[in-house]
């Protein structure tokens, strides 16, 4: 019995979603009265974890698992929980995540419930929250006997440090045999991605035109923020489809959002529903994302912003 | 080349969502149904691929003959044959069994799943057919091109694209990207037509039981009214993002 939580890092740093893996990896094993473990792939930094309360932090050093492959990582999470007598396995929601905890829980037969948003409701039976319907609703998801898979959606747990002075093992698993090979990363750089981002500056077509993202990117640069858009900016061509959030976009779940120029349809809606904190910057008082909205200024975009950032400058 | 496209029959996102029997049950009363927007895009890919690898292009869904509809689209769109797995679609596991079962009796040398399904947004069968099968799996699939036997994918990551090969058979979860939302096919007369003629079959389940069950849902609670502020009062804006949002 025991939580084990798999800690994603890259280039030797650990991910702020691995962090709150870890949270809540540990938050579950105090209420299920067991120990958790962090299962960690080529990374040499151990001391970070201790501070999230890690009870052991396992490590895989080879150079067979350098790049992420879904396969050979799920395999050798298998073989971990099955040392380890794992009974539930703690992921976070990033694309890499997801990826290995679908193949994971049909390599292991074991039952899965991804976007969870709180810690188990009751223990036995075994009931989580999670998101469903684009986050436009919530279900409460009974999860039977057996190995259990849960990723915990972004931002929705939070990072709690409570320190542990984990012990440190290394592990060794089976070579796994795959015919799948990674050729090529092609990242953007410098800029913070939407996934990773704890605020996000979306903006739409009240924009104008591409020419006018110049006051989105000062704003995002100001606030440490990741740049999106609307659809249509996207599909016109004004910004890449990378940024494009919604319903057949990306989901946001960051801390704060604010949106600017964007009317607030509902497959926009949809994206970006399970963010936290909603900034509408519109000049139509009856947009309709307003409605969604926590905090609103009604006003021309061209000279809020600019101000806004202005304002913020001076704070620092 | 055998191509198996699994379909999900979501609601379409502008319908109201509402639960019934005691809040444990999706209340589809008026509710319009539509093919899962990721496995528009994929099948949409798999009807090019029709001609560039000579494929033959199978459509599948797991549920009740309500489903039958948005699977005599896909035949409309060009797929040349559809299967329902007659069953109610429980949970992801169960699902993903079934169509395990049959891919057991026809060896398809591509499945196409979309990334998530825009109900349960679980984005787990494809993986855990992929796992179940010990086939080749990449999501988030934004490119796929396959020559004989070798599959070249780009799967989009966090801040860009990784690109990996693999030996088919293979699993993808698609989106938007392997093809545009410009390319997606509306169906002619012609194919309507032609889709009467295209066989349906219903094979009975296997029933496997779920791992997972939805006891309860229930709707975010109602959100206060939004708090405005002035365009020439920013600094309050500030101060409330600050101190009571906490957010920046
Ligand atoms: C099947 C389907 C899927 C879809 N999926 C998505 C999706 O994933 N994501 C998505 O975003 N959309 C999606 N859409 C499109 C969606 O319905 C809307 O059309 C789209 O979100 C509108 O984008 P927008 O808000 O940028 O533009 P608009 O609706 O044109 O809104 C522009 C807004 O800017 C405001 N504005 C104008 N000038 C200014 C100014 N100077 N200062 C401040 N504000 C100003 C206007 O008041 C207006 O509210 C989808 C649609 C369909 C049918
Ligand atoms: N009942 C079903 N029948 C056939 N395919 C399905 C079904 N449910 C989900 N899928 C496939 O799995 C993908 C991901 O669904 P989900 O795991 O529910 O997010 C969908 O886009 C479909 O391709």
């Amino acid at each position: 019995m025991g939580v084990l939580v798999y800690i994603e890092s890259e280039e030797n740093k650990y991910k702020k979603t691995a962090y709150e893996a870890l949270s809540y990896g540990k938050a579950l094993a105090d209420k299920m009265g067991v120990k958790v473990s962090g299962l960690v792939f080529n990374c040499s930094d151990t001391d970070s974890l201790k501070k999230y309360g890690a009870d052991k932090i396992i490590t895989i050093d080879n150079s067979d698992f350098e790049k992420f492959s879904s396969k050979k990582y799920s395999h050798a999470l298998a073989e971990v929980i099955k040392s380890e007598n794992s009974s539930v396995v703690i992921l976070s929601s990033s694309a890499d995540s997801k990826f290995l905890g679908a193949h994971l829980s049909g390599i292991t037969d074991s039952s899965y419930v991804s976007n969870v948003v709180g810690i188990p409701e009751s223990i036995s039976p075994f009931v989580v929250k999670r998101t469903c319907f684009t986050n436009k609703a919530f279900s409460s998801t009974e999860m039977i006997d057996g190995l259990r898979i849960i990723s915990v959606s972004s931002n929705s747990f939070g990072m709690i440090e409570s320190f542990n002075d984990s012990t440190v093992e290394s592990f060794s698993p089976e070579k796994v045999n795959s015919n799948q090979r990674t050729i090529k990363i092609e990242k953007e750089t410098g800029s913070i991605t939407i996934a990773d981002a704890d605020i996000v500056v979306s903006a739409g077509r009240g924009l104008k035109g591409p020419e006018n993202w110049e006051m989105i990117e000062s704003l995002a640069d100001t606030l440490g923020a990741a740049t999106a858009c609307s659809k249509p900016v996207s599909d016109m061509g004004w910004r890449p489809h990378s940024e494009h959030v919604g319903q057949t976009g990306k989901p946001v779940s960051s801390n704060l959002y604010i949106a600017i120029g964007i009317s607030g349809a509902i497959q926009h809606l949809a994206g970006i529903n399970s963010s936290k904190v909603k900034v509408v910057i519109n000049s139509d008082p009856e947009a309709p994302f307003f409605k969604a909205a926590d905090y609103g200024v009604v006003g021309d975009a061209f000279e809020v912003i600019p101000e806004l950032i202005e304002k913020l400058k001076d704070r620092k | 080349m055998n191509i198996l496209v699994c379909i999900s029959n979501v609601p379409d996102t502008t319908s109201k969502i509402n639960f019934i029997e005691n809040d444990s049950k999706f209340d589809s009363n008026g509710v319009q149904y539509i093919i899962n927007p990721n496995d528009e895009f994929g099948l949409t890919k798999a009807v090019w691929m029709k001609e560039s690898n000579a494929a033959n292009v199978t459509v599948l869904t797991v549920g009740d003959q309500s489903a039958e509809t948005i699977l005599r689209k896909c035949l409309a769109i060009g797929a040349d044959k559809a299967v329902r797995i007659d069953c109610d679609a429980n949970d992801a596991y169960s699902v993903a069994k079934e169509i395990e079962a049959h891919c057991q009796s026809i060896n398809y040398d591509l499945i196409i799943c979309g990334r998530e399904s825009i109900d349960y947004n679980g984005g787990l069968v494809p993986g855990l057919i992929a796992g179940l099968l010990n086939y080749n799996f990449v999501t988030n699939c934004v490119s796929l091109e396959i020559t004989d036997s070798k599959a070249t994918c780009a799967r989009e990551i966090s801040g860009g694209t990784e690109i990996s090969e693999c030996e088919i058979p293979l699993v993808i979860g698609s989106q938007k990207g392997l093809v545009e939302e410009s390319d997606l096919i509306i169906p002619n007369m012609r194919g309507i037509m032609m889709a009467r003629q295209k066989p349906l079959e219903v094979l009975e389940a296997k029933n496997i039981s779920a791992k997972t069950s939805d006891k309860k849902f229930h709707k975010p609670e109602a959100k206060s009214e939004v708090k405005l502020v002035k365009p020439d009062e920013l600094d309050k804006l500030i101060d409330l993002l600050e101190n009571e949002a906490k957010v920046i």
